[in-house]
């Protein structure tokens, strides 16, 4: 007896040392790498920082899907948007020549842009998937300028870590991690198939984030925040998403 | 050996081992449980958008594949029904997510438990002599005949059974992940072939659909077995491990 409760012992003390050094190393490369989503809480919390860890861990640089011309959905889908604000209709009326995005937060030199001046920097064109979490998608070539030069330009601070971006339209507001703001196909797009962005599509500016679901790609954009933490932003749930429901970090 | 005649009796009668090894029984209850979650979760999910398409894209304003006699959860979809059904989407999805984990994480236990202890081997492998016509028909004559199983069949599984669970563990299984990781942009973009090969992402959400078809058509027939073989001396097999033989007493 005393010999298996000793070795009994010894292997509950290894298991316990096992599982101590695992939470510590754990804790410590969640901290590290910023694996815990703003949504990480409640009952779904578990699936969702699973989801959120392993894509951080396997997809970080991978780039989406790039398709031919061919490829292009004719005609492409505009979902639903809720009735178009004053605001929008007021700088509708001017042919958007007032539509201006605004960088804050943690950066060296906040900025504000026009369209004309977005419409001058660098830019990339990429003919890329949209898919809706409802289940449908289509394919169309976006043009804009990377996210990460915006934020170049006005001096991205170290501590860092998302980019909340607002519609405006009321309520409507989302935010990404460095990995997806630094990322070159996250664009602020104003062209699509070659014209402009046509309002049905989020015209005259829309975030696209071609690695995550559709409802991460904001229509209409006017700021952007750079943020070390999202717990200062409506519920600090990370965006007007997890309010409603739905998953914060939508790369599935 | 000389040494088991001098086994005490109450050992030769001591009841043999569990019908079920342990790690069998708690990941077949943690499939079940999270496939119920997926499957309901997975219809929610559906209603948003009961149309079907073959390729990499598909919405209301191309040509389905088919679309399934349902109201849809979205007034965009084209449905003949006059009414919308509310939308069930943010927890469907938190649900379907946080299920797949589990079914995952145990499906990984399960098939290491399988290997390497020669679970698979042993029990679900089925015999070269049992790829006999004769034997097939003779498993099928017993069930069309509504025979219940005797005991040697309750303690081990036909060929039918056998290839029937080998299919679900290797073929079905495995082909529903698959699909539905496709289905997801980050990993489309990280793993670009494992999307292109099932013909795209539209091909793969219609296929993690027919598969999750063939899944509930498994549970259903194999739901209908236990049934048919003893509803409660199944269920204790699975659940305590008591081989159904032991029950024949009770």
């Amino acid at each position: 007896m005393s010999v298996l409760s000793r070795r009994r012992l010894i292997g509950v003390g290894i298991g316990a040392a096992a599982g101590a050094s695992g939470l510590f190393l754990g804790r410590n490369l969640v901290q590290r790498y910023g694996l815990i989503p703003p949504d990480g809480g409640g009952i779904y919390g578990p699936g969702e920082t699973l989801t959120y860890a392993a894509h951080r861990l396997l997809t970080r640089h991978s780039m989406a899907r790039e398709f031919p011309r061919a490829a292009i959905s004719n005609p492409p889908f505009a979902n639903e948007v809720a009735p178009l604000s004053r605001a929008f209709k007021q700088l509708q009326d001017g042919a958007f020549v007032d539509w201006r995005l605004a960088i804050d937060g943690m950066v060296a030199q906040p900025a504000s842009f026009s369209l004309a001046e977005i419409k001058s920097f660098p830019s990339r064109s990429q003919i890329t998937h949209l898919a809706c979490e409802e289940g449908w998608s289509y394919i169309a070539e976006w043009i804009g300028t990377p996210l990460s030069h915006l934020l170049e330009m006005a001096g991205t601070l170290p501590q860092a870590r998302y980019v909340v971006y607002r519609s405006i339209q009321p309520d409507w507001w989302d935010s990404i991690d460095m990995a997806d703001a630094l990322h070159p196909q996250t664009l602020v797009t104003y062209a699509m198939n070659g014209g402009d962005l046509p309002v049905e599509f989020g015209g005259p500016l829309r975030l696209r984030v071609p690695r995550q679901l559709g409802y991460k790609s904001v229509k209409y954009i006017t700021s952007l925040t750079v943020t070390d933490s999202l717990k200062r932003f409506g519920k600090g749930l990370g965006s007007a998403s997890p309010e409603g429901g739905y998953a914060w970090y939508a790369g599935i | 050996m000389a040494g088991v005649a001098s086994i005490p009796a109450a050992v030769s009668v001591r009841a043999p081992g569990p019908r079920h090894a342990a790690v069998v029984r708690a990941t077949h209850w943690l499939t079940t449980l999270s496939f119920l979650a997926l499957l309901i979760t997975g219809g929610e999910i559906l209603l948003s958008h009961p149309r079907f398409y073959w390729g990499e894209t598909g919405n209301v304003l191309a040509p389905p594949l088919f679309q399934l006699p349902l109201p849809s959860s979205r007034a965009t979809v084209p449905t003949g029904y006059a009414y919308i059904l509310p939308d069930q989407n943010g927890w469907s999805r938190h649900l379907h997510f946080e299920a797949a984990w589990v079914a995952v994480l145990t499906g990984l236990l399960y098939l290491a438990f399988g290997f390497f202890t020669g679970h698979f081997r042993r029990n679900l492998l089925p015999a070269s002599a049992d790829f006999s016509r004769r034997a097939f028909s003779g498993v099928i004559a017993e069930h069309l005949r509504l025979r219940p199983a005797n005991n040697t069949a309750a303690r081990s599984y036909n060929v039918v059974q056998r290839l029937a669970y080998l299919l679900v563990i290797f073929v079905f299984f495995p082909l529903v992940i698959w699909t539905g990781l496709a289905m997801s942009p980050a990993v489309a973009s990280a793993f670009p072939s494992a999307v292109s090969v099932l013909g795209g992402q539209q091909s793969a959400r219609t296929i993690h659909f027919f598969v999750s078809v063939f899944l509930l058509l498994f549970v259903v027939i194999h739901f209908a077995m236990v049934c048919r073989t003893g509803f409660r001396s199944r269920m204790r097999a699975m659940t305590t491990g008591r081989p159904p033989a032991q029950m024949e007493g009770l």
